[in-house]
């Protein structure tokens, strides 16, 4: 079962091969088994599984089914889970039990699938390496000196160790593609409004956006039609009409115009990367793809501006973890402000303060303008690069990370880890969805290859992509880890 | 634009951070070089470019000033550190 993409299995569960129950139990086994090496969930909510495995096959027994009825997926630990501890990756909510479900939690329970657990994360999505989590850093299943990349790192993890046929991600700078690319898996950021919000831990709220991380594009296609969509409790979600994301996959690419980013493919790319994605790159030419260079010359300041903007969010977003209405509270505090202080302190990790002080700082008096104010003009510019680069071309396509999973502990100074989010960062300043797909193994470590859209692109990207993948079988290989404990 | 350590001290009574002295000097070094980053914003022109909030453009919708949330104070007092009477407990703040 775990050599199935979520199309293959869905297909089973409708021919009655197995039903939800037995498949649901195949997955909590092998996270039973596998899961001690990799450390990819945070928490495993097995009897609750079961349950709506159960109700899910009662379900499909009595004709009420769709077409996700008694699909197990995992949840990243950012997106609250009523009655589920939600820990956002950090010892600040290690206690905390969601009263409420997130909208894509809700959704995707409308749709009948169900949920294994809660993946593991940097605290609050910030990291790359899923190294900067409460819970210990996640392993790469297919070398487990590497890092899974992050912050979806546990999500990513889990479904290429074949734990579960698909998880659901967030990205704020990278954080869905970086770590799809890191561990062989396809995962999609959509446009920025597409997925709501609701209930999803923020960390930088004009770049957070939720998406589906699982084997194949197609699979990605049957969850973006669960959880896109216009949300009225979230006032950022997109009033707009959403397609059927399965139906153009399989739309010819002659005639695609494709364009290669100069920026995207200079110093610092890894030359087994840039092959593995020059090849792909053929492989779209063999379709009757063309190809051209295109430039978005403010690439090399997105790091900067984002490195202003989504601490600044930060900063005001995790004010809210204050030590009274839940969340940790230190002991015996002597007053209010001993209360906050010890609290937030003890709490937050390292990097998650680092980008709180950072964000305090620049938007503080007498350095809001020099930093914040210019860091969204800056926004500005990158994001007119490419609207520039789509009146040219149909899709960018290039690197999603410059190289393969590093290796864990490798890098310890925050501006070395920053650098890694240099192809994917942009995007979500620009607001535009991204996709990366398995496209090649470099030293035993997958790269992905990223495709890049206009705003609402994503059938039009998973259309490509589902095409490629058509053509080559990279999605389709297995780490080890996940033969041996089939 | 340096960093002192005065300035990582203000930012972290603002965000209520406790810091110790170690803390605060390693933290100067952490920020700086975050900063010193940051800085290759300043090499771009950006005159007349006006500052971008929102990737979208979009407006905030309005919705009619209806109530359409229940009480659930139980409910979301329960994962309160500390709580009586339906109220949040927090030291004493009026002598």
């Amino acid at each position: 079962m775990h050599d199935k993409t979520l199309t293959q299995l869905a297909a089973s569960l409708k021919s009655g091969e197995f039903s939800s129950r037995e498949l649901t139990s195949h997955y909590l086994r092998k996270i039973e088994k596998a899961d001690g090496t990799l450390n990819s969930f945070i928490t495993v909510t097995g009897e609750q599984a079961l349950n709506q495995a159960e109700a899910a096959d009662k379900a499909r027994a009595a004709g009420d089914t769709g077409l996700l009825t008694g699909i197990p997926l995992a949840l990243k630990d950012i997106f609250c889970t009523r009655d589920v501890k939600t820990s956002c990756g950090s010892k600040m909510l290690d206690n905390f039990i969601a009263p409420y479900n997130a909208t894509v939690v809700e959704k995707l329970s409308a749709a009948g699938t169900i949920s294994l657990g809660k993946t593991n994360m940097d605290e609050f999505a910030m990291g790359s390496s899923n190294e900067n989590s409460h819970y210990g850093a996640v392993k790469n299943p297919w070398d487990l000196k590497a890092v899974p990349g992050g912050s979806s790192g546990g999500s990513a993890a889990a479904v290429a160790a074949g734990l579960a046929p698909a998880a659901m991600g967030t990205d704020t700078g990278g954080s869905i593609r970086q770590p799809a690319a890191f561990c062989g898996i396809t995962g999609l950021k959509p446009t920025y409004g597409r997925v709501s919000r609701y209930g999803m831990i923020a960390y930088a709220s004009s770049l957070d956006q939720a998406g589906p991380m699982a084997r194949s594009a197609e699979d990605c296609a049957h969850l973006m039609n669960v959880i896109a969509g216009h949300d009225v409790r979230d006032s950022t979600s997109v009033a707009r009409g959403v397609p059927d994301y399965t139906e153009s996959l399989n739309a010819p690419l002659s005639g695609l115009k494709i364009g290669l980013p100069k920026e995207y493919f200079g110093d610092g790319l890894a030359p087994e990367v840039e092959k593995s994605v020059r090849d792909a790159v053929k492989v779209y030419e063999s379709m009757g793809a063309t190809v051209r260079e295109v430039s978005l010359p403010h690439t090399h300041y997105a790091i900067p501006a984002y490195y202003v903007i989504a601490p600044a969010e930060a900063s005001s977003n995790l004010s809210r973890f204050d030590g009274v209405r839940f969340g940790h509270r230190c002991q015996d505090p002597v007053d209010l402000m001993d209360l906050y202080k010890r609290s937030r302190a003890e709490g937050f990790g390292e990097e998650v303060k680092r980008r709180i002080l950072i964000g305090t700082h620049t938007l503080s008096e007498g350095f809001f303008d020099a930093y914040y104010t210019k860091a969204q003009k800056v926004r500005r510019l990158i994001r007119q690069d490419f609207l520039d680069a789509f009146e040219e071309v149909d899709v960018l396509m290039g690197p999603a990370a410059p190289t393969p999973a590093f290796d864990l502990g490798a890098k310890k100074d925050p501006v070395s880890m920053y650098l890694q989010d240099i192809y994917t960062i942009a995007v979500n300043l620009a607001g535009i969805p991204g996709i990366s797909v398995p496209a090649g193994l470099a030293g035993g470590r997958p790269i992905g290859l990223q495709i890049l859209g206009t705003h609402f692109a994503e059938a039009q990207l998973l259309n490509v992509a589902h095409q490629y993948q058509q053509a080559t079988d990279w999605h389709l290989q297995l780490p080890a880890i996940a033969e041996e404990n089939a | 634009m340096a960093l002192e350590e005065s300035h990582v001290r203000r930012a972290a009574h603002l965000a209520r951070l406790a810091v110790s002295d170690d803390q605060a000097r390693g933290f100067v070094d952490d920020l700086s070089r975050i900063l010193d980053m940051v800085d290759q914003l300043q090499s771009i022109d950006t005159e007349g470019v006006s500052p971008l909030a929102h990737p979208l453009d979009a407006t905030q919708r309005l919705r009619a000033d209806e109530v359409t949330e229940t009480n659930q104070r139980d409910t979301f007092q329960r994962c309160a550190p500390a709580v009586e009477n339906g109220l949040y407990l927090v030291p004493r703040v009026v002598e």
